[in-house]
């Protein structure tokens, strides 16, 4: 028993050092620290590579990473909220972006004087150009949401149409797809006979819904649905699935770094955004500091830097003829680009005005129509 | 063998349970050779055989149970080629030992010999319920551990794993694990977190506990639902609603007590997953007392001690297994949790789970299977030193083994 | 038979002193003479001298303070930082101040409006609206009140969005027009003189705190009427829609920008406003600064085209010409709403009250059925595996016992995150099991076994996760049943079965009890695990939950499903202390 109190002394003692000792750090790194949020992995590294390590060593900012873009919106309001933000630069899908813009958890932006121009002096306004969704979300990639097939399963005929996923008979086997209405419904219609244009003057009406859903219908039961980007790339190296959707840059992970049988199916990709914002609600001068930073890390050469480690599209014009090899496998990395002509031929934007309305009760028809 | 056993059974009644085992190690091979039915039927067949005959030949065990798995594995060899062989070996292997072990009448000897067949069944049967079950809990956690030396970044059997070929194995996500910043800090932020959150939310729990305990406690109910209520409110909502109160009392510390912002974080976290752990503690620790006999008490009072040294002295050492289980709950609650976490905490203090998490969301890594095997190697290293020093304290006070 | 409980010195049965002085001071309340032998006049005494009845009781009172003291830092603890903030959280689930606080007037204005006459509201409405309107778009809190209604009626998010943006066009037309007759107009200056009226004038305070509410709830900050600008009582009564109007843009200036209201361009609200007054308001004998500039202005009226709110609004956006937005403004502006709850349990709040929702987004009381039914099949599965090894490890030497509790803490030390994924390796249609079924020829390759992203998967996944909770608080109870009451049993003449039911499970039901209640309510709050081998059907209510509070951002509904769960929780929780009693629990 003596030894046992003995060590409940000493424990207690460390511990009551440690919450002394805490303090007395203070003030040391204080100088100039931000914090900037993103979504981890391959795409943060991508970042640290082309915008944050040449930032640090220009400015000797420290730049503390942190993971939590997939909980940005729910955080960041809690933040506001209690009055506490604690993050100074968030990275965001566009979506995402329009919603905390609308919150007010968001910080306007004016193109023209906070962003820098493009070398050749075009305004950066016009530079980005329609990708500017949102007066809050400065872009700095363009993704694509496409499918992966497994090269051993589809035969000697490798789909080529994005309605090869629902023609199970041509193609038998489970796919994944993203368990959220959004493009899943697009890519419904337009299988189903709806024309491109026309595919969200048709979601618009309950019986649009309805036919969508219907036409999900016919394969609901090939069907596995995922929820994280790294799901589908799992799925397809399994063999789990014949085919799946996900993030273009994920499958060039899967199908050059991996070497895993898979192929690209570009058809009817759905273009998104993922970019930056700055929350409201920071003091001025991390404010100016956090400005500071987008201005460098947007401009049009940072943005072809970052190609260089990830197979995403930079969003200024003027960053497509930059983008060169990939640092480590030296391979060109325009044809990987999901903006590439040969790519593009069938693409989809995102439409987010309409799901910034229509997501809520869709997305409500979705989860009831999955838990039939 | 030269006992002679009280209840060797007749060579009969052993043909017969082989043959039925038989039947069913028929019906595995048959269907998958095509007939379920000729295998139930040539399995019982030849292993009935095979019982009787090794039983009334006298042949030495050890040298008839070696044959029994050549001949076996030879024969499945020539059926199913390699898996065959493999499949046979263990087959053979068990038969041969299963006649020997029944035929003998070994079964009985560790069984109280008035035991009814039926009794002496219904033990091996149950015997075999829970190897089952712990075959099912343990499982898992066999099965990922080989895929953490991967060379490949899936949760996945290589065709060059399964071949045990050494280029479909890798240390690289041990390497990742142990060269990683991100790993290694989330590992130490673990390491920091969770013992702190285990200590506070130990000792305030056991002081409640022996409050609640006495006899006398007005709103008892009220108040024992209260400090169980972190266990049940989902932890979703917990970790929302716990996030505003934490920012504020993180700003009041940062800004009227002028506190390091990462020092901070740390006590926002601590004190979050003290009290996700309390209730674990409040439980166990009651139920201990529920217990624990209050005149040892009254008589060290009696004898002059002050409440302070009885309860170090007295009621301390009584209690103590109850505040130890209620500890390891409260410190795995910690160590394992992900969703508060997410909420409280900011990058400085993130935790190996919410690592974890994020690996499992957006880069498909085995790190976090390297993370898992270095953990259970290190607990079962733990816990074998546990109940080494058990017994060796228990040879030291002349103790016969519990 | 069911009813042997151990009665050695070591149970809280046994009598104590405690009961004695318990029953003491409950006889001596009552004045009952004392059972044997003690003097029945005057009051008993304690040793000391004092009245027994007084010493016992202060002795009661100081136990019970003690017993406080040594509860009360935890319950402090807890309560402060959980039960309060869970409280708050919980709050938000029938809040719904956005509407009333974002909209004050509108809704003032609405609440005459008979939705059910299938007419447009009257133009004061839409006047009301395009103020309210106005300066929650500088406040930027019109696009989140958009957000909000749009969880109640598809479209309001971008109505609000790009009707916010439009609004100022209809000022800047009559902003022209004023400026054409008069330059200073379009004056910060000058309109600050003739709103503030002469230096001494009195002043309208009650404009002045009505405003500064307003302006303080939408811009956050508390403000002091005193402090902010206050108009002439004259003016304010002379053109009460253009005071009101400037005094929320000089407050906003002066609170939320840090301007002074005269150095600034004034907001076009204020033509609008100022024309509307003047269609009522005789200025002809108004003296006050800037008289002249208003007279005019009010004299050349007739050049200026007529103001409708109606006509401007069916500009920005035709939808809100149509009753549609304005019935679900009108439901919506209470300031406590059953509306969350209602979502909750698959209906909706309409202007004739509740109503079910439509078939296709009924889900909800699905799912709260399907985590019901689920976490019971998870509890009673735990208990057929969890009972077994409980009662093995119970009845094996110590030393089986310690190494094979290793087995059963080994999964419990292993990360959830782990653990699940494993299940996923193991579980897939190209996983461990359905590889070695077909290794082994069981299973047709192309017929693999589905084991995951269902009800299965989730059952299978969570009763191995959950486990070990079950077996612990099972061992622990019977390892303090004593074996020799089963040996008497049987010794009795009681078959195994009857030993086994009538003798040792009543004993063990603690331990049953204490781990399924632990198992049960650890299940109902799950999500992650479900979330990951759940697929469509073996989702839980916990996944809306997360869903609803991270990314639609509709914590109200959260809130509502969360509250919900929480009552039924409880309602076990108090069922299981009338039946069983809490402090049966045990953990190990």
């Amino acid at each position: 028993m003596e030894s046992t109190l003995m060590k409940t002394k000493a424990l207690m003692l460390t511990t009551a050092a440690a919450l002394v000792a805490g303090p007395a750090l203070a003030g040391s790194h204080m100088a100039s620290e931000m914090t900037i949020v993103s979504w981890g992995g391959a795409y943060s590294k991508s970042q640290l590579n082309a915008y944050h390590n040449p930032y640090s060593e220009m400015t000797g900012t420290t730049i503390i990473n942190d993971d939590s873009s997939a909980e940005a919106v729910a955080k960041l309001r809690a933040m506001n909220e209690a009055g506490n933000v604690t993050w100074d630069v968030v990275d965001v899908v566009a979506a995402d972006a329009i919603r905390l813009c609308d919150e007010g958890l968001a910080l306007e932006i004016d193109p023209d004087t906070q962003l820098a121009a493009a070398p050749d002096g075009t305004s950066a306004a016009d530079d980005f150009g329609d990708l500017l969704v949102s007066d809050c979300f400065i872009p700095q990639i363009v993704y694509s949401t496409t499918f992966g097939y497994r090269t051993d399963m589809v035969g000697d005929t490798p789909p080529t149409s994005v309605c090869a996923v629902f023609d199970t008979d041509a193609y038998p086997g489970k796919r994944s797809l993203e368990k959220r209405p959004i493009n899943n419904m697009e890519w419904a219609l337009m299988c189903d006979g709806v024309a491109k244009e026309n595919v969200y003057d048709v979601l618009e009406t309950s019986e649009g819904q309805d036919r969508a859903l219907a036409k999900l219908d016919t394969i609901k039961d090939d069907v596995i649905w995922w929820s994280a980007g790294a799901d589908t790339p799992q799925l397809l190296a399994d063999g789990e699935v014949v085919m799946g959707s996900t993030y273009n840059g994920r499958l060039f992970s899967v199908i050059e770094e991996q070497n895993q049988p898979v192929a690209m199916l570009w058809d009817a990709q759905v273009f998104d955004l993922d970019g930056w914002i700055i929350p409201t609600g920071l003091s001025p001068e991390r404010e100016a500091r956090a400005l500071d930073y987008i201005m460098f890390a947007t401009d049009t050469q940072r943005l072809a830097d970052q190609a260089k480690y990830i197979s995403y599209g930079p969003a200024r014009m003027s960053s497509a003829p930059l983008v060169g090899m990939h640092a480590e496998l030296g391979i060109d990395m325009a044809p990987h680009m999901p903006t590439d002509p040969n790519n593009a031929a069938n693409t989809l934007l995102y439409n987010y005005e309409f799901w910034a309305d229509y997501r809520d009760d869709i997305d409500a028809k979705f989860q009831a129509w999955l838990a039939q | 063998m030269s006992i002679e056993l009280a209840h060797k059974p007749g060579t009969e009644f052993t043909a017969a349970v082989t043959a039925a085992f038989g039947a069913f190690a028929g019906l595995l091979v048959g269907t998958s050779q095509g007939s379920a039915l000729i295998g139930i039927l040539l399995g019982a067949a030849v292993l009935g055989a095979l019982a009787w005959g090794l039983l009334n030949f006298d042949l030495p065990e050890r040298s008839a149970r070696w044959g029994v798995a050549a001949v076996f594995a030879v024969l499945g060899l020539l059926i199913g080629g390699l898996a065959g062989l493999v499949v046979a070996l263990i087959f053979g292997w068990f038969f041969g030992w299963f006649i020997y072990w029944l035929g003998s009448g070994r079964y009985r000897i560790r069984l109280a010999p008035y035991l009814t067949p039926g009794q002496v069944l219904w033990h091996y049967t149950f015997r075999v319920i829970c190897g089952a079950i712990f075959v099912f809990l343990i499982t898992p956690i066999l099965v990922v551990m080989p895929l953490s030396f991967n060379a490949e970044d899936f949760f996945t059997f290589t065709p060059e794993m399964l071949r045990f070929d050494p280029e479909g194995y890798s240390l690289k996500h041990y390497r990742d694990f142990f060269t990683n910043n991100e790993w290694q800090r989330s590992f130490k932020n673990s390491l920091i977190i969770a013992p702190v959150a285990t200590i506070i939310s130990v000792s305030l729990g056991t002081l409640a506990a022996i409050g609640l305990s006495q006899s006398h406690v007005p709103f008892r109910r009220s108040i024992m639902a209260i400090l169980i209520s972190p266990m049940i409110v989902p932890l979703i909502i917990s970790a929302t609603g716990m996030f505003f109160f934490y920012s504020q009392i993180g700003n009041w510390m940062e800004g009227a007590l002028g506190l390091n912002k990462t020092f901070v974080g740390y006590v926002k976290v601590v004190l979050a997953h003290a009290v996700l752990g309390i209730p674990f503690v409040i439980i166990t620790v009651t139920a201990t007392l529920v217990g624990f006999d209050r005149s040892l008490t009254r008589a060290s009072a009696n004898m002059g001690a002050d409440p302070v040294r009885t309860f170090f002295k007295v009621q301390m050492p009584l209690i103590l297994p109850g505040v130890i289980s209620g500890g390891l709950f409260a410190f795995i609650t910690s160590f394992d949790e992900v969703v508060v976490v997410l909420f409280v905490g900011s990058a400085s203090q993130k935790t190996l789970p919410w690592q974890m998490f994020t690996g499992l969301r957006e880069q498909i890594s085995p790190t976090i299977l390297a993370v898992a095997t270095i953990l259970v190697v290190i607990s079962i290293a733990l816990l074998t030193t546990v109940e080494l020093l058990r017994r060796r304290s228990e040879r030291l006070r002349g103790m016969s083994p519990g | 038979m069911s009813t042997i409980r151990g009665t050695g010195p070591g149970t809280a049965d046994a009598p104590s002193p405690d009961d004695a002085l318990h029953e003491a001071a409950a006889l001596s309340d009552r004045d009952v003479p004392p059972p044997h032998g003690a003097p029945s006049d005057g009051p008993m005494l304690a040793a000391d001298g004092t009245p027994l009845k007084k010493s016992l009781a202060r002795a009661l009172r100081l136990q019970k303070t003690r017993a406080l003291m040594l509860i009360a830092p935890l319950l402090i603890f807890v309560l402060i930082s959980f039960i309060v903030p869970i409280g708050q959280m919980l709050w938000r689930s029938v809040e719904n101040d956005i509407v009333a606080q974002t909209l004050p007037h509108t809704v003032q204005e609405l609440a005459g409006w008979d939705s059910a006459a299938n007419e447009l509201p009257p133009e004061p409405v839409f006047e009301a609206m395009y103020f309210d309107m106005f300066i929650a778009a500088e406040a930027k809190s019109h696009t989140k009140l958009g957000t909000r209604l749009n969880y109640e009626q598809t479209g309001m998010s971008s109505l609000f969005r790009q009707s916010g943006r439009k609004l100022d066009d209809l000022g800047k037309d009559y902003q022209k027009a004023f400026k054409a007759i008069d330059g200073d107009w379009s004056k910060g200056e000058a309109w600050f003189e003739l709103m503030s009226g002469a230096a001494d004038a009195p002043r309208a305070a009650d404009v002045a705190a009505a405003q500064a509410r307003n302006v303080a709830t939408l811009i956050d900050t508390p403000i002091a009427a005193r402090d902010g600008f206050a108009p002439s009582q004259e003016i304010a009564d002379l053109l009460p829609l253009t005071a009101r109007a400037y005094t929320a843009m000089a407050m906003f200036m002066q609170f939320e920008d840090g301007d002074d209201p005269a150095g600034e361009k004034p907001w076009e609200t204020l033509y609008p406003a100022l024309l509307r007054d003047l269609e009522t308001a005789d200025v002809s004998a108004y003296a006050g600064p800037r008289a002249g500039m208003l007279q005019t202005l009010a004299a050349a009226r007739g050049d200026i085209e007529q103001i409708s709110f109606t006509d401007a609004f069916a500009e920005i956006d035709e939808d809100w010409v149509v009753a549609e937005p304005w019935r679900t403004i009108q439901t919506h502006a209470r300031n406590v709403t059953p509306g969350y709850f209602l979502n909750a349990v698959d209906m909706r709040l309409t202007p004739d009250g509740a109503a079910a929702q439509p078939e296709d987004k009924q889900i909800l009381i699905r799912l709260f059925q399907r985590t019901l039914v689920m976490s019971l099949v998870i509890m009673g599965s735990c208990i057929l595996l969890g009972y077994p090894i409980a009662y093995l490890l119970a009845n094996l030497p110590m030393r089986t016992a310690n190494i094979l509790l290793i087995l059963v803490l080994l999964p419990f030390w292993t990360s959830l995150l782990v653990r699940t994924s494993a299940w996923k390796v193991m579980l897939q249609q190209q996983g461990v099991i359905n590889d070695t079924l077909v290794w082994l020829g069981l299973v047709a390759d192309e017929s693999r076994l589905v084991m995951i992203n269902n009800q299965f998967g989730t059952i299978v996944a969570m009763t191995h996760i959950l486990l070990p909770f079950m077996i612990l608080p099972m061992y622990s109870v019977m390892q303090t049943i004593p074996p020799s009451y089963v040996r008497a049993a049987k010794s009795l003449g009681a078959t195994n079965w009857t030993a086994f039911w009538r003798v040792y499970f009543p004993q063990s039901v603690p331990g049953i009890g204490a781990g399924s209640i632990l198992v049960f309510i650890l299940a109902i709050g799950y999500y992650i695990t479900p979330e990951i081998v759940g697929g469509t059907k073996g989702v839980f209510i916990s996944n809306r939950i997360a869903y609803h509070i991270s990314s639609s951002l509709n914590w109200g509904l959260a809130a509502a499903l969360g509250t919900i769960l929480l009552a039924v929780v409880l309602l076990l929780y108090w069922c299981y202390d009338k039946i069983v009693g809490i402090d049966n629990v045990k953990l190990g």
